[in-house]
């Protein structure tokens, strides 16, 4: 089935869960920088849950289905509209052949998920449809959608399309402080500099995209006056580059660098990095590794227990 | 530069992990020739962790960090999910949901050579064509007046020497090369450029390095390969892979030309 894209959005790109396997030649994972609503608005249609879907920022597409198709939103709330028709996000929707949906702003967070039952057919590059922007490759030709492209659907999925209880995702685990464990050069700044850091509130940069959210605040200094040897970047560092103004790298972040890592976002909390918007109030709060592994598996429980029975 | 002698993550509780003295596998003994190489795993975040080699670049600490990423790959572990090595460093990652950090550690110390001397593993010398012609290197002059070496020198040199693929990053297929000659040191552009072509060979202080996208880029310009460095479509995407040998050989423009066509 053919999806005709009539207006593109802000940057609307191919994402799955990522590409794995790949990093010591230098390639990021990408994939869905916020991986739970991707995963809800695939389960939503019956998919895999890290079937190839569309990942919109801040403004969405308008598309064209060829035929009739069954399709769910998720994540940051979006004005979509077939029609007249307001569409209802997190939930699976019907949408007749030739019907046009209009996603239009992005009004909480940033990036929101459309998945279409069967996923989408792009071909795997490196086991992943995942578009690498910087690198130019997976997803549609290794970029954002453009006026005219078509998407095909695929044959994915077959499983029978969930439900979610009520109100099962406005109470998403965990609201407050971005959490984070104490990152490989911590020591390079002083106790007072890092407790400032856990204190002090950022706010999101317009400068952000999917390789780093970068912050604005209260600059950390580092009280080491070497440079680093280049080393491998975890997923969700928190940089610290000679402005003092922290960078959480994530999705499509350069696999290796050369500034100090201050912190690292838990695992957990990566979603959340996707949807914070330019301007957002940002802070951390320090946990431990155990504590950081307990909330991925409370957060792997909560994904199992937000569907009716 | 990274110096730890212990686990960190100080919790008021005491951590399950930080706890687990083998994971301080680090031999005290010196690392004399035979020795096995002194190393630390230490937690970089929830989902990996980093083996650091110590804390000074050096030719016996890459061919350690080389050794210890082989031998993880040749264990196709699918725990493992990906592996980063760095100048003294290799950072292990995996997915807590599936594994965990005391298992990560294990399967790195099992992974270890037992001794320096066995860090053996396959590398290929890859020779990469380079048109050193001014329209390629814009910057091949400046490089010259700042060495204080006429231009021919500045090729000769940079094409003689023999470098070690240390290790892939920044972008898709950009690899860290050790080995350059020190006398071809030059401070990268104040300005950097908006695009440079993909192919092209720069020098960035101490450093030498092919771009491999097109990309923005501050490194001064000395000439171009029209191989491509990086095919995301290829079963093998990149040209070099940690550990190789590289070496630039100098083509006239007629060569890179015919190359270039070959490629498409």
């Amino acid at each position: 089935m053919n999806i005709g894209v009539v207006k593109p959005g802000l940057s609307t790109t191919v994402q799955d869960r990522g590409r794995f396997g790949y990093a010591h030649l230098g390639i990021s994972p990408c994939g869905a920088a916020d991986a739970l609503s991707l995963r809800i608005a695939n389960l939503l249609v019956g998919n895999d849950e890290y079937a190839p879907v569309l990942e919109m920022t801040l403004l969405g597409a308008t598309l064209e289905f060829e035929q009739g198709a069954v399709m769910a939103l998720s994540g940051a709330r979006c004005d979509c509209k077939v029609g007249q028709y307001r569409v209802a996000q997190d939930s699976a929707v019907s949408i007749p052949g030739g019907g046009v949906l209009q996603c239009g702003s992005i009004t909480s967070g940033v990036r929101t998920y459309l998945a279409i039952q069967g996923g989408l057919d792009v071909p795997l590059v490196m086991g992943s449809a995942s578009t690498d922007l910087r690198g130019g490759f997976g997803g549609v030709a290794g970029r954002r959608l453009q006026a005219g492209d078509m998407l095909k659907t695929g044959t994915g999925g077959g499983q029978s399309p969930r439900r979610l209880r009520t109100g099962a995702v406005d109470d998403r685990p965990h609201p407050g402080p971005i959490r984070v464990t104490r990152g490989v050069q911590n020591d390079w700044f002083s106790p007072d500099e890092w407790t400032g850091f856990l204190a002090a509130g950022y706010v999101g940069s317009e400068q952000s995209d999917r390789a780093g959210l970068r912050l604005s605040g209260r600059p950390v200094k580092s009280s080491q006056s070497k440079q680093l040897l280049t080393d491998g970047i975890p997923l969700g560092a928190v940089q610290i580059p000679q402005d003092g103004q922290p960078i959480i790298l994530f999705v499509d972040q350069q696999t290796t660098g050369g500034y100090p890592k201050i912190a690292n976002v838990i695992a957990a909390d990566m979603h959340r990095i996707g949807q914070i918007r330019p301007r957002d109030d940002v802070r951390f709060s320090e946990v431990s590794l155990t504590v950081a592994i307990e909330a991925l598996r409370a957060q792997q429980q909560w994904m199992e227990a937000i569907w009716q029975k | 530069m990274i110096q730890k002698t212990e686990v960190r993550n100080t919790g008021s509780a005491p951590e399950k992990f930080d706890s687990t003295v083998a994971l301080h596998y680090s031999s005290e003994r010196s690392s004399g020739v035979g020795a096995p190489p002194r190393m630390q795993i230490i937690p970089a975040s929830d989902s990996s962790l980093l083996i650091v080699f110590g804390d000074a670049m050096s030719s016996e600490i890459q061919r350690q960090v080389l050794g210890m990423f082989h031998a993880l790959q040749a264990r196709q572990d699918v725990r493992i999910r990906n592996l980063h090595p760095g100048y003294v460093s290799l950072l292990v990652d995996f997915d807590p949901l599936d594994t965990t950090h005391e298992d990560v550690a294990e399967i790195i110390a099992i992974a270890a050579p037992r001794e320096s001397a066995s860090h053996h593993y396959e590398r290929s010398l890859v020779e990469i064509p380079v048109c050193y012609d001014t329209e390629f290197g814009p910057d091949l002059q400046n490089v010259a007046t700042h060495t204080k070496l006429p231009a021919e020198d500045v090729v000769r040199l940079h094409a003689g020497a023999t470098y070690d693929v240390v290790f892939l990053g920044f972008t898709a297929g950009f690899a860290y090369l050790g080995g350059m000659p020190e006398i071809l040191s030059t401070p990268r552009l104040a300005t950097p450029r908006r695009a440079v072509a993909a192919g092209s060979v720069g020098i960035a202080g101490g450093q030498t390095g092919i771009y491999p996208t097109v990309t923005p880029g501050g490194w001064r310009l000395i000439g171009r390969t029209p191989l491509r460095m990086f095919d995301p479509r290829a079963s093998q995407p990149t040209l070099v892979v940690p550990g190789d040998q590289l070496r630039f050989v100098p083509i006239d423009r007629g060569e890179f030309e015919r190359l270039s066509r070959e490629r498409v």
